[in-house]
């Protein structure tokens, strides 16, 4: 025992780094979800059922499962046409390259890429407005939930991408021919051998994407300046102004929300990721 | 090979062109947006030129490099002697060591910033007010990512003979280190190092509501008043993390056989 | 084995956790000690300085004044934030200009302790109110010309300019605007903005209020306000997008709902601009000035509110088109400039100044209604 401890002495600047900077706010927000001013009580939990809180809660939810599908049916179809060039080609590299920056790293930049197309002096804005006549930015629908919808669909589709073609990758030639040798048609193919084996690397990915529309912030910050539609951004107005929205802590409670429907998303997630994982190693 | 009919090839010609257009599009209308007078019409530079001529925005392009190398060296000092150290002497702490760098996954962003006022108070006591204070945390969140490449290039050498050979000639664990097993996962550590600086100019959860002026806090808002130029230094970050993850995909030759279980994380800075 | 050793840690993490849950012991500010011993970020008076030129020695030495969310064009702050800098050679940090008044309590609560914390406080009324807590209480040189209504009694804060709230539109761009009705039209679908998010931002706050006032509401009931946007809304013509100087002249907000000065100063960069108070819906709202308790720099804070309230710092709010709050007392003892007193906005008919109660009240309204309305 106190040996293992000696061996492990190395690991202790890793271990401080995750303790103090991940561990330690995570258990803060847990036990102060529980705690106003010193004392357990529900009070901040209870606030959560409160009118705007549900709402705001529905929203997101309802934000993160239209993108979550739209996503991951857009992104299975340009993950297979991926997969269908060859491997190495420059123009695959390229793709995933560019899928990679937009899923994970470009939060902000990506609500001014649609400020930049569609908002009130957009290029797609004006360029429509010149010929057909219409008012495509129309009353700001950009700056409200269908508009993040939108701009959420954005990087949603390439986050399938990337967690997508890996299993489709796995899907054998020997698989198709060997189907096809005993006498099955390209479609009977599809149907019984391919999307089986597929279904459940897909509802994972759908989950993921769930999950990550879920606890997306910057995107919908840089858009959205009137009102809080979505749990993020409720999240960033109890932070912002605990006075007057009246109730110190509010964000504990929500974010220990936001950390529940994230778990239980991931943990679905990992559950068919290793379902997934023994047919398409 | 697999047949392919014509009306296949002009299927998926279709559908390339679709898909290109609903992701290029926007690139190619902010790089008009961002080089349009609004208020007389015509072309101006002047958004361009505002990287480098406005102060503020000059400066939050510098602390966010800053942080980003500093991040880098961070996150390497850090991860890559724990690892090898973990697959060389303590083998039974590599499940705590994997959950551990993989919990970020499940732990938004979002909560994270909300627990760690507390912690940065303590922080800023010890270490002062500087935006580079960052580091720690942003340490954490790119521990998905870096473990995934250092442990996939770890797992394609021989460590142990490596390390065994190295010290029985007298290296000492610095030297091992440093010019033994470094040198044979350097494409790991590239890759690690490449998406870390990514996820770092990118991020703006943590820096915005921690307060602290990083690139992409000036970006939004600098948006209010003037959208050229914000969409002008949006563009330019979208286009460095592209190149950079191009290159690093043109120098980690030969197809690395993802997996599944993906490298994402949920609202970093999405 | 294993499992002593995850108890071990897992209990080593609960008592790291209560530890960094306690917050770290308070930087004691070393402030200045004036002549008479006191301490300047607890000075209330020039007085305690030791009189006027030692206030400004002091300040001088502190050699910076940091303030934040001023805008160049807002009631002529350009000019003042030039004026006392060449006045007194010091150097003023302008952070964040078109911050809200929510904005400058949190960068002062999220920069507490640091240099670049905010030093002073120019505060929309139902930030201001909830947030006395926060301000140092001061008594500026010419506190006898400021009418009881103006200021707090312990010098916490003082009302430095006031306005009323209009509606500013493009004549080149929509038609005449006259009363508020006039927005729900089909030709203003997709142009009205209002200047901020009404539970951060003293102007939207007003705003909601006058087209409150408009649709038969009163300062004690601000529903009906809140009711009109979300018929706004319904109609699309409500833009959540925030108006400034630059949105306006690009065209993007061509109607916006602002203080009667700042959409003035916007005629004077663009000829079709035009501002409009409706005549039954006239609410006035004055701001609030304040110093952070834990200003950085305590002397400067002090003597920018001495330069603020005296002759010159007032004339030059008037020259932005607002109603300074010692106006009166300058009118009649004839030290307010001539040229400038042409601009200040004369009013007939009932104003409606909330109070601090019925501010308190519509604001938890707010807090509680407007983001479901336009959501």
């Amino acid at each position: 025992m106190l040996r293992r401890l000696r061996d492990a002495l190395p690991l202790l600047p890793f271990l401080a780094v995750v303790v103090i900077f991940l561990i330690i706010p995570t258990v803060t927000v847990i036990v102060s979800a529980f705690f106003a001013d010193g004392a357990f009580s529900l009070a901040r939990i209870e606030a959560l059922f409160s009118g705007t809180a549900l709402a705001a809660l529905w929203k997101s939810v309802l934000l993160s499962a239209s993108t979550a599908l739209i996503g991951a049916f857009l992104g299975a179809v340009l993950a297979w046409l991926i997969v269908s060039s060859p491997p190495t080609s420059m123009v695959r590299r390229a793709v995933i390259s560019l899928c990679s920056v937009l899923a994970q790293f470009g939060g902000v930049a990506l609500a001014f890429a649609f400020l930049a197309t569609i908002g009130l002096n957009g290029v797609l804005t004006l360029w429509v407005q010149q010929v057909f006549g219409w008012n495509l930015a129309g009353s700001g629908w950009l700056y409200s939930l269908t508009g993040l919808i939108l701009v959420y669909t954005y990087f949603q589709i390439p986050l399938m991408v990337i967690v997508f073609v890996p299993a489709l990758e796995g899907l054998r030639e020997q698989w198709r021919e060997a189907a096809v040798s005993l006498g099955a048609s390209t479609w009977r193919y599809w149907r019984e051998v391919a999307v089986p084996l597929l279904t459940p690397a897909f509802l994972g990915s759908a989950l993921l994407l769930f999950a990550n529309a879920f606890a997306a912030y910057a995107t919908a910050a840089a858009l959205v300046s009137q009102g809080s539609p979505i749990l993020p951004l409720l999240i960033r107005a109890a932070l912002t102004s605990e006075v007057v929205l009246g109730q110190s802590g509010f964000a504990y409670a929500l974010a220990l929300e936001m950390i529940i429907v994230v778990a239980v998303v991931m943990v679905a997630y990992n559950a068919l990721v290793r379902r997934t994982a023994r047919w398409l190693r | 090979m697999r047949r392919r009919t014509l009306g296949g090839k002009v299927f998926r010609a279709m559908l390339w062109v679709a898909f290109g257009l609903f992701f290029l599009f926007p690139l190619y209308a902010m790089a008009d947006f961002s080089t349009r007078n609004l208020i007389s019409g015509g072309r101006t530079m002047q958004a361009w030129q505002n990287l480098i001529a406005d102060e503020a925005l000059y400066q939050s392009i510098v602390i966010s490099l800053l942080l980003a190398g500093f991040t880098v060296v961070a996150m390497l000092l850090v991860l890559v002697p724990t690892m090898i150290w973990v697959r060389l002497r303590t083998p039974w702490a590599k499940g705590m060591v994997e959950f551990l760098c993989l919990l970020p996954l499940t732990i938004p962003a979002l909560v994270i910033v909300v627990g760690l006022r507390n912690v940065y108070l303590w922080v800023t006591y010890f270490l002062g007010e500087s935006a580079l204070t960052l580091t720690f945390v942003y340490v954490v969140l790119v521990l998905p990512f870096a473990y995934r490449a250092i442990d996939a290039a770890l797992a394609a050498i021989d460590l142990k003979t490596l390390a065994e050979a190295a010290r029985s000639l007298g290296a000492g664990w610095a030297t091992t280190i440093l010019r033994v097993v470094v040198p044979n996962i350097w494409s790991g550590i590239l890759s690690a190092a490449f998406i870390s600086i990514a996820v770092v100019l990118g991020e703006y959860t943590i820096a915005s509501l921690s307060g602290y002026q990083t690139l992409q806090v000036q970006i939004v808002q600098i948006g209010k008043t003037d959208g050229p130029t914000s969409v002008a230094a949006s563009l330019a970050v979208l286009l460095f993390g592209f190149v950079l993850l191009l290159v690093l995909s043109l120098l980690t030759r030969g197809r690395r056989r993802a997996t599944v279980e993906n490298v994402v994380q949920p609202g970093v800075a999405a | 084995m294993k499992r002593s050793l995850l108890a071990v840690s897992a209990a080593s993490v609960l008592v790291l956790a209560g530890l960094i849950a306690c917050a770290p012991p308070e930087k004691k500010s070393e402030g200045e000690k004036t002549q008479s011993g006191v301490n300047a970020s607890e000075a209330k008076s020039a007085a305690d300085f030791g009189g006027m030129d030692a206030l400004v020695e002091a300040a001088k030495r502190e050699g910076e004044l940091n303030v934040i969310a001023l805008p160049p064009d807002w009631a002529n702050y350009g000019a003042i934030i030039k004026a006392f800098s060449d006045k007194y050679g010091i150097k003023v940090n302008s952070a964040q200009p078109d911050a809200a008044s929510q904005d400058e309590i949190n960068a002062a609560n999220q920069q507490k302790g640091k240099s670049t914390a905010p030093d002073v406080f120019d505060l929309g009324q139902s930030v201001a109110l909830a947030n006395t807590a926060m301000f140092a209480p001061y008594t500026v040189a010419t506190w006898d010309d400021i009418p009881a209504a103006y200021k707090d009694p312990n010098g916490a804060w003082v009302n430095d300019y006031g306005g009323y709230m209009s509606i500013g539109f493009d004549s080149s761009k929509v038609p005449p605007v006259t009363g508020v009705d006039d927005l729900l039209k089909p030709e203003y679908k997709g142009k009205v903005a209002l200047n901020g998010d009404p539970t951060q931002a003293g102007s939207a706050f007003s705003g909601v209020l006058m087209v409150a006032l408009s649709q038969g509401g009163s300062a004690d009931d601000i529903a009906p306000g809140v009711d009109f946007f979300r018929k706004l809304k319904a109609a699309g013509a409500f833009l959540p997008v925030d108006p400034t100087p630059a949105t306006i002249e690009s065209g993007q907000t061509p109607v916006v709902i602002d203080w009667n000065y700042l959409n003035a100063a916007v005629t004077a960069k663009l000829p079709s601009w035009q501002v409009v108070v409706p005549p039954n819906a006239v609410v006035a709202g004055y701001y609030y000035q304040a110093i952070n308790k834990d200003a950085p720099h305590p002397a400067a804070a002090r003597l920018w509110q001495e330069f603020l309230y005296g002759d010159q710092g007032q004339n030059l709010l008037a020259a932005g088109g607002v109603r300074p709050v010692r106006a009166d007392q300058m009118l009649q003892a004839g030290t307010i400039d001539k040229a400038v007193v042409n601009k200040i906005p004369v009013i007939d008919g009932p104003v409606t100044v909330p109070s601090p109660d019925q501010t308190e009240k519509a604001t938890k309204y707010l807090a509680d209604n407007w983001a479901g309305a336009i959501g």
